[in-house]
């Protein structure tokens, strides 16, 4: 057993409401320079959409993660044979099109426009070459289902899926959509770390965060060519390229990564979790539908003794042990199985698990004889006339699982690798809290009722408890569990203080020689 | 006459190889984060692979072409020995010097007729440009009227980098060689010469130990096995990365 800690975290899907503050944030903090204008290390996404750059799920495109082929798993698009003789010509890098061409307006031009018969505008123009530009693609193009036309239904999650089923997503009336926040999956089997011929990519053994040297980058650029979420990025000015660090700085000062920091809808989750590295070899070369599981079985219990004491012959330390016992992703992922990594196929067992969002699907949408209902409504209450009914009962158990809006197939594809049992069983899991927490707020549901769903679905309600507090109450601490990162040991390990004690001041990290 | 001469094959190959050298290290030890080509793959990636392609191909099996004359000078001539072996390496040899002469005229061309590319050219990419592509056209202009390069480079010229490199330069012979000959190595050394204070470093860091390091790399601060024992004081035990 090699037992090492990993920063990660979970993102409740139910709970995003889509308002991109977290992409602000992040965006302020680390991308706003040039040749990184188009980055979006962190980025909210529309499904069903095609995303962001241009359908990056679709790997027969980009290439990205590993493959396994006759037993055998290998990166896709890069690696020693192929990224050493394509290092002359990338084949299968991204472009600036593929993403955006970023662009700004020329503000200025509504103050200072000289007197004219017509109103001044702000022309957008390119922030590469600062020509006027017509806008053609931007971060979020298809936000909220916008030209569904031409981006939901390009979408890679969609394959598998009838075209009766894909009509009935798209139809005007009962379209239902989520939204896909994305960061660094920070992954324990990292493309990108795997792809890069300088050796610039590295996985922080402490925490697991997976960082680019810019020093020793020269830009090669297979990691953007390897990572399969696209969430390595080329900066076409520093010729360098960068990605999401989990705001390292931030985390080892104990404050949260911006983009979880600002999150609005509190649906982040950041904790530590223990896991078995000698498991990784073993875990990416299972077949697809072994894959989701021994993902999670690699993680540890941290109240195990035996666990505890491995831990720390690894150098873990106490109070890293201790952020685990107290994790909210440890919770998420292993103790109520509810989150799911993002396209666990691509191989790189991604830290970053989602809980897929119920929502879209709780209620089902059917057309009823409502006469006799509204008859005994409130005549000053609004009802749809139209007899269709929006179905939020809870007359039958999960009964609006089998009549879902959105096809379970889709959120397969996207989380579980086809498997829709794995998906039903969270979707089952989310409402049988609700049905736990109604018999207890409303009362309207019987004891036996809500007992018979939390069975089915497996929860005792202890844990359907700890899942609502979880999910609608939790505190700021209770969703950030940050260990201590012992800067201070840190720091001793990479300069001896022995060594320039009494020579330099404040804020040199060299002797401040003097000229004559 | 002799002035120059002594000037172009004598002063300039020490110049050069000394910026070379001082340049080259004085870069990657302090200018890191330089060390590289500011690839234009991202901004424009189609047009690409008909310049980057052949040029780089070309370029790589002429420069280890050449440095095998300057190496092997024996083993060369007695492959060329056979006028059939002498026929295949100066063909190919030829071909990739064309490949490379059309890679480098549609990276040219790319280069200077992309809007974008604009914002990601240096004014040493222009003269990078043309020293290469002239010394490429003198290199093919030498190989087709002067035959057969691969056997009096090895009895010409090997002598006359042996003797550079011996601190003894001696020039009797190459001084007597075509003007176009003359000018190849003169153009040679320029590129040496300028190859810390151009894109052109990018070819001393070529990754080769991406060939036998592991795929997966992790960086620990702190030694994890003895950090927690204490029969080590860990901090003696000071980390080897950063």
């Amino acid at each position: 057993m090699d037992i090492r800690s990993q920063i990660s975290m979970v993102f409740h899907l139910d709970k995003c409401i889509g308002c991109h503050t977290c992409s602000v944030a992040c965006k302020n903090i680390w991308t706003d320079r040039k040749g990184a204008e188009y980055m979006w290390w962190n980025n909210v996404e529309t499904k069903p959409g095609t995303g962001y750059p241009g359908k990056w799920e679709d790997q027969e495109i980009y290439r990205g993660g590993w493959e396994k082929k006759n037993g055998k798993v290998r990166l896709k698009g890069a690696g020693k044979r192929r990224g050493l003789t394509n290092i002359f010509y990338n084949p299968n890098l991204p472009v600036i099109d593929d993403y955006y061409e970023p662009f700004t307006y020329k503000y200025l031009d509504l103050i200072e426009a000289p007197q004219g018969d017509v109103q001044p505008t702000a022309r957008p123009v390119s922030l590469i070459t600062g020509e006027p530009i017509d806008i053609k693609m931007g971060p979020n193009w298809d936000d909220d289902l916008s030209g569904t036309l031409d981006y939901g239904r390009n979408d890679p999650n969609l394959q598998n899926l009838t075209q009766a089923e894909q009509e009935v997503m798209f139809q005007l009336e009962k379209m239902a959509f989520f939204y896909l926040p994305r960061i660094c999956n920070h992954c324990l089997n990292p493309a990108c770390v795997a792809s890069c011929p300088s050796g610039a990519i590295y996985k922080r053994g402490e925490d697991g965060v997976v960082l680019i040297n810019q020093e020793v980058c020269r830009a090669w650029r297979m990691c953007v060519t390897a990572c399969p979420y696209k969430k390595s990025y080329y900066n076409w000015h520093a010729g360098k390229s960068e990605k999401c660090i989990l705001c390292f700085p931030r985390l080892e000062a104990g404050l949260a990564p911006a983009c979880m920091h600002s999150c609005v809808g509190r649906i982040r989750y950041l904790g530590v979790l223990l896991y078995d590295a000698d498991k990784i070899k073993d875990t990416v070369h299972l077949d697809d539908q072994e894959l989701v599981d021994a993902h999670r079985d690699m993680i540890l219990d941290p109240f195990d003794e035996n666990v505890i004491r491995e831990a720390k012959k690894n150098g873990i330390a106490d109070s890293t042990i201790h952020a685990a016992q107290f994790s909210p992703v440890y919770k998420y992922v292993k103790e109520w199985k509810l989150a799911l990594p993002l396209h666990a196929e691509f191989r790189t067992l991604p830290m970053l698990f989602y809980v897929p969002p119920l929502l879209p699907v709780m209620a089902s949408l059917k057309q009823v004889d409502n006469t006799e209902d509204s008859k005994k409504m409130n005549p000053i209450a609004k009802y749809w006339d139209d007899n269709w009914l929006y179905d939020t009962s809870t007359k039958e158990l999960f009964g609006s699982l089998d009549q879902v809006r959105f096809p379970l197939k889709y959120l397969a594809n996207m989380f579980s690798i086809g498997d829709e049992e794995k998906i039903k069983d969270k979707w089952k899991k989310l409402m049988a809290v609700r049905i736990h927490r109604r018999r207890k707020t409303v009362g309207d549901v019987s004891d036996e009722k809500a007992n018979e769903v939390l069975k089915a679905a497996g929860l005792t309600e202890e844990q359907a408890d700890g899942i609502f507090y979880l999910t609608a109450l939790a505190k700021f601490e209770d969703r950030f569990v940050i260990p201590p990162a012992h800067r201070e040991q840190a720091i001793e390990m990479l300069d001896f203080t022995g060594d320039v004690k009494g020579s330099t001041g404040f804020g040199f990290k060299s002797k401040p020689k003097r000229g004559i | 006459m002799e002035i120059l001469n002594n000037f172009f094959l004598i002063a300039l190959p020490y110049i050069a190889l000394a910026l070379f050298l001082v340049g080259s290290i004085y870069r990657y030890t302090h200018k890191g984060y330089k060390v590289s080509s500011l690839s234009s793959q991202f901004l424009e990636g189609r047009r690409l692979f008909y310049g980057a392609v052949p040029f780089h191909w070309g370029v790589f099996f002429l420069f280890f072409g050449h440095l095998i004359a300057v190496l092997f000078p024996r083993g060369v001539l007695a492959w060329n020995s056979q006028p059939v072996r002498l026929m295949i390496l100066e063909i190919s040899a030829f071909i990739f010097g064309i490949s490379m002469l059309i890679g480098l005229i549609n990276l040219f061309i790319r280069r200077y007729t992309t809007p974008r590319l604009k914002y990601v050219t240096n004014k040493m990419d222009l003269v990078i440009y043309i020293l290469l592509i002239t010394q490429t056209a003198f290199g093919l202009w030498i190989a087709y009227n002067f035959r057969w390069g691969s056997s009096w480079f090895s009895t010409l010229l090997t002598p006359y980098i042996y003797s550079i490199f011996k601190l003894q330069p001696d020039i009797s012979a190459v001084s007597l060689l075509p003007w176009a000959v003359k000018i190849h190595i003169i153009i040679a050394f320029t590129i040496v010469a300028i190859i810390p204070f151009s894109r052109l470093i990018h070819f001393l860091v070529y990754p080769l130990n991406y060939l036998w390091r592991p795929y997966q790399q992790i960086r620990w601060n702190w030694g994890r096995k003895s950090v927690r024992s204490p029969k080590t004081a860990w901090s003696l035990h000071r980390p080897k990365n950063n």
